[in-house]
C-alpha cells in the first residue's frame, strides 16, 4: 500500500522503519531532537539519538569509529557544505578503512546531505556538490529525486556496508508523491527509467529530474519523444541503463544542477562518449549551473541554474534543430 | 621494548635496501609508551595510531611477520599489502588502526569507547598522538565531545617535542599538552614517557577508572624520538643526543639498570629476523587485488 508522504517524511520514515528493525542503527545530529518530545528521542532514547555539538569532523569520525564495531550511524548534517569541514573523515577515513585493511572492518555509516537551497541562501549554503564526492573510492553516493525514491534509497543506504553520502534537495523537502507503506528498498546503482521514448535521452539528476520530465512534457508537444533516466545514485552508477537508452534514441542531454566542471553530468558524458560513440547522432548537451557561486538576488540566482527551457534549447539542438550557440 | 627497538632498527637497514620501498616513521626511543600502555590492555580494547605505528601494533599483539610482510607489501602482510606503515591494523587484535593524517584517529577512538559503552562492556578505547595534533581543531572537537559524553577513552600523547621537523615552540605557547584540556576538566598527568614503568602505573590507575565507566582522561607522555620523522630525514632541523646523554634517557637501558637485569635483546633480534625471514617468504599480492575491495 502507498499513500502521499513528504519527501522529508519519507527520509524520515525510513530512518524510523531502520531503528525499529535493527537496533544498532544510530541517529546523530545538530539539533536533531529540540525538545523530549521529539518522535525520534521518545522512541529510541538518547543513546541512540544523539544531538552533537557543531563539530561536524568529530561527530562523523565518531560515527566511524562506531560502524566499526557494527553499529550503523545516521549522521545528520543538513546542509551538505556542513560536510566539507569535515573533508578528511569523510574522504580519507570514512571510505578508506575497507579498503586499507584488506577488509577487516566495515563502515556502514550515512551521511545525509541537503543540497542546492536555491531559494535565496546564496554562496554557501545552496551548493550542489555530490560531484565531488562520486569519484572518491569506496564512497557511495545517493540523490534522490522522489518521496518514493527518498524512502528507498534511504533504507538501502542504512543496510549497506559502506559509507554512503544521501543528498536530498532542500527544494524536494515539501514536494509529496506515493510513498509505499512498510519495508521499501530501493537499490544502490540500479537508475529508473522514468519516462519512455525514442528521439532522446534526458538524464536528470536528483531535482533534476522535475525539470528534466517537465522539458519531455513539452517536447512531446512538439512531436518529440524523451526518454527520460534518473540514476538515483551516483555511485556506483548505472551506465548500462543510460547506455542502453543511448543506444536506442542516438542523442544525449544530462542535465545536472552542478557546475560543469568537475560534474556528475560531466562524468556521464565521458561515459557515453567512451563506451557508446558509436550510437550517438549527435554531440552530448550537458545543461548544467554556470560555472560560478550561487548568488543571493532571485533572477540571477534562476538565471544560473537550469530549467525545463533549457533543457527544451538542448534537446532541439542534439536533434538538429536549433543552431550551435556561438 | 627490545621486540620494537630490534623490529624499528631492523625496518631501517630494510629501507635503505629498498626491500621496505615506502615512507616509513620509526618509533625507536618512544618504546616505552606503547608497552607501558598496550601491556595493560585487552584484545576488546580498541586502540589506534597515527603513522608511527609500527610499536603500537606490535604491542599491541599483532604478529611481528605479519606487520614486517606488510611494510615489504606481501600479502601475508596484516593488510595484505593494501595499507602499510602508516595503515596498520590488525582488528583481531583490537588495534584498530593507523591513520596517516593527524589528529584524523582521535573522533574514531571516541567511537569505539562509545560503541563499548552501548554494547554494555567494560572495554576501553585508547588513541596514541603526537604533541602536533594538539594544536589540530580536530583534536579539540574530539576533546569536547568525549568530556560532555564521559566516553571510557584514554587519549595517551606522546610528547616527543617535535612536530614532524619543527619544535613545540614553533607551534603554540602552550608548554603541556594536559594544560590544553584543563577547561574541561579531564583526569590528566604528564609523566616521563621513558621510563615504562611510571607509563604503566599512571596510566592502569585510568584504565581501572576507564573500565568502571569513567573518562575521558589524558595522559602526555614526555619523550624522545631517537631517529628523524621519517626514515631517511636528515635533520637538518636538530642537534643528535651525544651517546652518553641518550643512554641516560634510553627507556631500554633505564629499566635494565633499574632492573640489574641484561634484557631480552637477542631473543628480540632472533624474533625480528624471523618475521624478515616470513615476510620475505611471502609472496606479492596479485595486482589484481588492489581493485577488488574497493566496497564491502
Amino acid at each position: 500500500m502507498a499513500r502521499e508522504l513528504p519527501y522529508i517524511a519519507a527520509i524520515a520514515e525510513a530512518i524510523r522503519e531502520e531503528m525499529e528493525r535493527d537496533e544498532t542503527v544510530l541517529y546523530f545530529g545538530q539539533n536533531i531532537a529540540t525538545s523530549e518530545n521529539d518522535p525520534f528521542l521518545q522512541a529510541f532514547g538518547s543513546d541512540r539519538v544523539r544531538v552533537t555539538p557543531i563539530s561536524e569532523t568529530a561527530e562523523i569520525g565518531m560515527a566511524v569509529g562506531a560502524a566499526f564495531a557494527g553499529f550503523r550511524p545516521v549522521v545528520q548534517l543538513y546542509m551538505a557544505e556542513f560536510m566539507l569541514v569535515a573533508m578528511d573523515q569523510v574522504v580519507n577515513e570514512a571510505p578508506r578503512f575497507h579498503y586499507m585493511t584488506a577488509g577487516q572492518v566495515k563502515v556502514p555509516i550515512v551521511l545525509q546531505a541537503g543540497y542546492g537551497f536555491t531559494a535565496g541562501w546564496a554562496g554557501q549554503h545552496t551548493g550542489t556538490i555530490y560531484g565531488m564526492f562520486m569519484g572518491v573510492p569506496g564512497l557511495k553516493v545517493a540523490v534522490p529525486a522522489t518521496p518514493a525514491d527518498a524512502k528507498g534509497l534511504m533504507t538501502a543506504s542504512i543496510r549497506d556496508d559502506n559509507p554512503v553520502v544521501f543528498f536530498h534537495h532542500y527544494l524536494l523537502t515539501l514536494e509529496h508523491g506515493d510513498v509505499p507503506e512498510g519495508e521499501h528498498v530501493v537499490p544502490l546503482g540500479r537508475a529508473n527509467v522514468v519516462r519512455e521514448g525514442d528521439d532522446v535521452t534526458i538524464v536528470g539528476i536528483g531535482h533534476m529530474v522535475g525539470r528534466a520530465l517537465a522539458a519531455a512534457e513539452q517536447l512531446a508537444g512538439d512531436g518529440v519523444s524523451a526518454e527520460v533516466i534518473d540514476p538515483r545514485c551516483l555511485a556506483p552508477l548505472d551506465t548500462e541503463t543510460i547506455l542502453a537508452s543511448v543506444a536506442k534514441t542516438g542523442r544525449l542531454v544530462v542535465v545536472d544542477q552542478s557546475t560543469r566542471h568537475g560534474s556528475a553530468a560531466a562524468v556521464i558524458a565521458a561515459e557515453v562518449a567512451s563506451e557508446g560513440f558509436s550510437s550517438l547522432k549527435a554531440p552530448v548537451q550537458l545543461v548544467c549551473a554556470l560555472d560560478a557561486t550561487i548568488p543571493y538576488s532571485e533572477p540571477m540566482e534562476a538565471y544560473l541554474i537550469p530549467d525545463a527551457p533549457k533543457v527544451v534549447a538542448a534537446v532541439q539542438q542534439v536533434l538538429g534543430e536549433a543552431p550551435v550557440p556561438a | 621494548m627490545w621486540r620494537i627497538r630490534a623490529f624499528e632498527e631492523r625496518v631501517g637497514q630494510l629501507t635503505r635496501a629498498n626491500e621496505v620501498h615506502g615512507l616509513v616513521h620509526l618509533s625507536a626511543g618512544q618504546e616505552a609508551i606503547a608497552v607501558g600502555v598496550c601491556s595493560q590492555l585487552r584484545d576488546d580494547d580498541a586502540v589506534y595510531s597515527g603513522h608511527r605505528a609500527h610499536g603500537h601494533a606490535i604491542a599491541k599483539g599483532a604478529p611481528l611477520g605479519r606487520v614486517m610482510a606488510e611494510l615489504m607489501g606481501r600479502e601475508a602482510g596484516l593488510c595484505r599489502g593494501l595499507g602499510g606503515s602508516m595503515h596498520l591494523v590488525d582488528a583481531g587484535h583490537g588495534f584498530l588502526g593507523a591513520t596517516g593524517v593527524v589528529g584524523g584517529n582521535v573522533p574514531l577512538a571516541l567511537g569505539s569507547a562509545l560503541a563499548a559503552r552501548l554494547q554494555g562492556s567494560d572495554a576501553v578505547a585508547v588513541v596514541f598522538f603526537g604533541d602536533g595534533a594538539v594544536q589540530g581543531g580536530i583534536f579539540v572537537e574530539s576533546v569536547n565531545l568525549a568530556a560532555l559524553w564521559r566516553l571510557p577513552a584514554v587519549l595517551v600523547c606522546e610528547n616527543n617535542g617535535f612536530a614532524e621537523f619543527t619544535p613545540r615552540s614553533a607551534h603554540t605557547t602552550v608548554e603541556r599538552v594536559s594544560d590544553v584540556v584543563a577547561p574541561w576538566e579531564i583526569e590528566r598527568e604528564t609523566v616521563d614517557g621513558n621510563d615504562v614503568l611510571a607509563v604503566r602505573e599512571t596510566f592502569g590507575r585510568f584504565l581501572a577508572r576507564a573500565r568502571a565507566g569513567r573518562g575521558p582522561f589524558l595522559l602526555e607522555c614526555l619523550t624522545h624520538r631517537l631517529g628523524g620523522h621519517y626514515e631517511g630525514d636528515p635533520q637538518l632541523y636538530r642537534q643528535a643526543l651525544e651517546a652518553e646523554e641518550w643512554q641516560e634517557l634510553d627507556p631500554i637501558l633505564r629499566l635494565q639498570r633499574r632492573l640489574g637485569h641484561g634484557g631480552f635483546e637477542h631473543e628480540a633480534r632472533a624474533e625480528v629476523e624471523e618475521a624478515v625471514e616470513f615476510a620475505r617468504a611471502s609472496r606479492f599480492p596479485s595486482p589484481e587485488l588492489a581493485a577488488g575491495l574497493v566496497y564491502a
